[in-house]
């Protein structure tokens, strides 16, 4: 997918670019975009570090464990057809969590551990097959609806461009995130109300 | 909104105090621990930053060569009825399908725009609050080897329309 995005968007730009006569400026643009991301990445690199410092701090004290442990009554709401102690109930618990906290690189393992513990609970229910469970669905849609409560990224990409109040977006994100997973929620239960 | 505004100036620090003195609570040798994830947390930049080089590259290009100014021009009558800046509708459309190329939008709105602007509120909140449609939806689904994605696709529209006119809304009041 990317590999299509980026070379169409350079395409298009060279070739536009030829149209109108600019091609001197987009010298310059290709040069001077290459190192602006070098200094964001240095002011990206203390934020990053700071919460990954953080919340190794949280792993270690073990509060990730405990707030995994806690979501167990959304997880009974959500997925209320998924047996007790059956390992999809983990990974999707691993992955809510990590979202929650913006711990990238923790979600998408999980995630698809997640899928592939969903598709053999598909089995075990004597479903195989390539259709989507509606646990799945759910997982997918909550997944998309986005869970993050502190968009790190996002603060640090704002105080490299000089925002007054970079972390001034965390309470209207909070509220932002917690309208499109509601309505998530909402259009899951929905669904999920006729069962397969 | 001043509720807002005053709830994000407290949240940092009540949480770094929370998870240091929890941390401490717990027996944790917090200041090592924290030196360690600090580092995994710098390794983790050094991994994204060829791609920030190249999609950052490819929105330069494309905004050195006048394209973003024809795409205004030519998106103006839906921008008119939607009531969004022009900038929006292809941050909208790339983020369904990269969350990095969006990054790179979104960068490129912030230097041209400015974060606190109108335009700059409504793209960090709608980073913060949708996640990327299609990929996701690939990559999850071929873990489960899963071709027929039955409702996921309406869903996860929906919820990324509704936090994308929340997005607006908020921004709208945050900007005065």
């Amino acid at each position: 997918m990317l590999n299509f995005i980026w070379a169409f968007m350079i395409l298009l730009g060279v070739i536009y670019a030829a149209c109108t006569g600019r091609m001197s400026e987009v010298t310059n643009g290709a040069l001077d975009s290459a190192g602006e991301a070098i200094s964001l990445c240095i002011t990206m690199a203390g934020v990053m570090a700071l919460w990954m410092g953080l919340m190794e701090i949280a792993k270690e004290a073990g509060l990730i464990e405990k707030l995994t442990k806690a979501i167990t009554p959304f997880l009974n709401f959500m997925f209320p057809r998924i047996p007790k102690g059956h390992k999809a109930r983990e990974y999707i618990a691993t992955n809510i969590i990590a979202n929650v906290l913006g711990l990238g690189w923790a979600c998408t393992p999980a995630g698809l551990k997640a899928m592939e513990a969903l598709a053999e609970l598909e089995k075990e229910r004597g479903k195989p097959g390539q259709i989507a469970s509606n646990e799945m669905c759910t997982f997918l849609i909550l997944n998309i609806s986005s869970l993050q409560l502190i968009p790190v990224n996002m603060i640090a990409y704002r105080s490299q461009y000089g925002s007054a109040n970079p972390a001034g977006i965390i309470a209207p994100a909070i509220f932002a995130t917690l309208c499109s997973t509601i309505a998530a929620i909402v259009y899951c239960k929905i669904k999920d109300g006729g069962h397969r | 909104m001043e509720a807002l505004t005053h709830l994000s100036d407290i949240i940092i620090p009540i949480l770094i105090f929370y998870v240091v003195g929890y941390g401490m609570v717990s027996g944790v040798k917090v200041y090592e621990t924290f030196l360690k994830g600090a580092k995994d947390g710098l390794r983790v930049v050094v991994d994204i930053l060829p791609t920030l080089i190249g999609l950052m590259m490819a929105v330069g290009v494309l905004r050195a060569s006048g394209f973003f100014e024809l795409l205004g021009t030519l998106l103006q009558p839906l921008t008119n009825v939607l009531r969004v800046p022009s900038q929006i509708i292809p941050l909208l459309i790339v983020k369904m399908f990269s969350s990095s190329a969006a990054t790179g939008l979104v960068l490129d709105i912030f230097k041209n725009m400015g974060p606190d602007s109108y335009v700059g509120m409504i793209t960090s909140l709608l980073m913060s609050c949708t996640e990327t449609i299609f990929y996701t939806m690939s990559v999850y689904f071929l873990a489960a080897k899963v071709t027929k994605t039955r409702y996921t696709l309406t869903g996860a529209l929906l919820s990324t329309l509704v936090g994308t006119v929340m997005s607006i809304l908020l921004a709208a009041n945050i900007v005065k």
